[in-house]
């Protein structure tokens, strides 16, 4: 694990945490084909922290599903680190791939019947690991994300951004390389979604993982990246890649700079106004 | 750390706080309707002066039962249907259970049988009962039959329902940390399916005890059913009320033990806190 996170992104090519080479994805919808990624390439650095950045229906899920290996590109290939996710089309993805990729999703999807403890262990159960080690890492990954005193809880007693952040912890527990993280603090408010951020940013910093992150938020977008990749509406395509290099760690008063406003205004201009 | 964690809001399960009164309520409550009912019952065979025929004044059906219970024979009985109703029940458990969860997990083959399990549901189930009688006899064996055939597709309905209902969302979740098909039976699809499956189970053993009452008013001389026939037959109305007190306590009971599982099953479910289903 690398701890060098504020140099500049690392050379594109070969060595990269993941790439993306000519993927595109077409649904097959009742009224006929629909086309959600126009063929897209793109590649991410190990440690890098590259933010996803379009309307709703720009394939930006999309591509990020498809990179957790929840759908199948119906073209093109996925690589992380040396290994191809898909082996061919339709086929599962590659399992040591996999294991190296850690997944927030939009919704906390914790289990109600799981205290907290247990919602952050669950992708080590069935692993060789015992109860007594199982529990002794929840506590250490719910400490890294503030939760320490919540372990015995149960999920329901936790506000949305508390829920979020065992999610976050849960993604973590396997000690994945890469971090792919959906949207995952937009249903939450404005105050709590900076808190984030900032655990966020911190969290990325101490542990040198690689980050893709979605969002549909301009700001949020050039507050934590090192590149936003921009997609366009529907048919997704990479419309622009912007480099963000505000010094680390960031914290909000970046989003106050003269330079911070003009990059989320060349955002949003191209975005067309959205947001 | 780059920030504090919120407190924590502890809600009320189904997200509001809704008043249900102090907890002793019931305790209140339940004997006074209890003693208004009767008080009802008394003045009304005493006002409209209606024969005992008819509507024996409560104290008399209060006589019978304490007659009844001194006789082995009412032990007897209620054992009887006891034990239709638990047989039958727990045949219906096992097989509504499983049948719902294979139609839960293969839509297509619920697709092709629904119209055959509507179909046998229209099916008046008391028409069944002679068919029954002509099966398996005037014996125990046709009502334990009753029993698990109306008990039977409230629960295969529930356990449908509770597969059908698991989130998207942790369906992915399962495959994004590779839970291998075992990991994701007894990981998501059990404990989320849970609470409707014991929905399921706790109207079923309603409808259990009914078709075992049913099956024995409509032949057989066993159980309390037949028992209330007898009382009806040689016109002792006052001990057929007992017999249905009998009745609706064996049901109480039955319904009190489903329900208690059912919240010991699942102490984090938001239903947990009551009874809501009937």
């Amino acid at each position: 694990m690398s701890e060098a996170n504020s140099g500049p992104p690392a050379v594109v090519g070969s060595g990269a945490a993941i790439s993306v080479r000519g993927v595109g994805k077409t649904y097959q919808a009742s009224a006929g084909p629909v086309q959600a990624l126009l063929p897209t390439d793109l590649e991410v650095a190990p440690g890098e922290f590259v933010v996803l950045l379009g309307p709703s229906g720009c394939g930006k899920t999309t591509l990020l599903r498809m990179l957790a290996g929840l759908i199948s590109p119906t073209e093109g290939t996925i690589g992380i680190g040396d290994k191809p996710l898909f082996t061919g089309r339709n086929s599962t993805p590659d399992r040591d791939a996999l294991g190296s990729l850690g997944f927030v999703f939009q919704a906390p999807n914790l289990m109600p019947w799981r205290k907290v403890w247990r919602n952050i262990a669950l992708p080590l159960e069935g692993k060789g690991t015992t109860r007594a080690e199982r529990r002794e890492r929840a506590a250490e990954m719910a400490e890294k994300v503030g939760l320490a005193d919540f372990l015995d809880h149960y999920p329901k007693a936790l506000s949305g951004g508390m829920q979020q952040r065992v999610a976050i912890a849960r993604a973590l527990i396997h000690r994945p390389s890469i971090l792919l993280m959906d949207e995952p603090f937009g249903a939450l408010d404005a105050m709590t979604r900076d808190q984030m951020n900032l655990l966020l940013q911190q969290l990325w910093l101490d542990t040198g993982k690689t980050i893709v992150l979605v969002t549909h938020s301009i700001t949020e977008a050039v507050f934590l990246a090192d590149r936003v990749v921009l997609l366009s509406q529907r048919p997704g395509r990479v419309q622009d890649v912007v480099d963000v290099e505000f010094a680390r760690p960031r914290d909000l008063a970046v989003t106050a700079e003269p330079h911070f406003g003009e990059q989320v205004g060349h955002l949003r201009k191209q975005l067309g106004g959205h947001r | 750390m780059a920030s504090e964690p919120q407190a924590p809001t502890t809600r009320d399960p189904s997200g509001t706080r809704r008043e249900t009164g102090p907890r002793w309520l019931l305790w209140v409550t339940t004997p006074l309707i209890l003693a208004a009912f009767i008080g009802g019952w008394k003045l009304y065979t005493i006002v409209f002066d209606i024969g005992e025929l008819i509507l024996p004044p409560p104290e008399d059906v209060w006589f019978a039962l304490i007659e009844l219970l001194g006789q082995p024979m009412i032990y007897q009985a209620t054992y009887v249907t006891f034990y239709e109703t638990m047989v039958g029940f727990l045949i219906a458990v096992v097989f509504g259970v499983a049948l719902g969860i294979v139609l839960g997990k293969v839509r297509s083959l619920e697709r092709v049988l629904s119209p055959f399990l509507v179909a046998t549901q229209v099916v008046p189930k008391v028409a069944i009962v002679p068919l029954l009688l002509l099966w398996f006899g005037f014996g125990l064996t046709s009502k334990i039959f009753m029993a698990a055939i109306i008990s039977f597709f409230v629960m295969t309905q529930n356990t449908i329902l509770g597969i059908r209902s698991i989130e998207p969302g942790h369906r992915d979740l399962m495959r994004v940390i590779q839970a291998p098909w075992w990991k994701r039976v007894i990981s998501l699809d059990i404990p989320a399916a849970l609470p409707a499956v014991l929905t399921g189970i706790e109207l079923g053993i309603v409808f259990a005890i009914t078709g075992a009452i049913v099956g024995e008013y409509l032949g057989g001389d066993e159980g309390l059913g037949a028992l209330a026939t007898v009382m009806l037959a040689s016109l002792r109305t006052d001990q057929l009320f007992a017999v249905v007190i009998i009745m609706t306590l064996l049901g109480f009971l039955l319904y009190a033990v489903v329900a208690g599982i059912r919240r010991f099953a699942i102490p984090w479910h938001e239903s947990s806190g009551r009874a809501t289903s009937l």
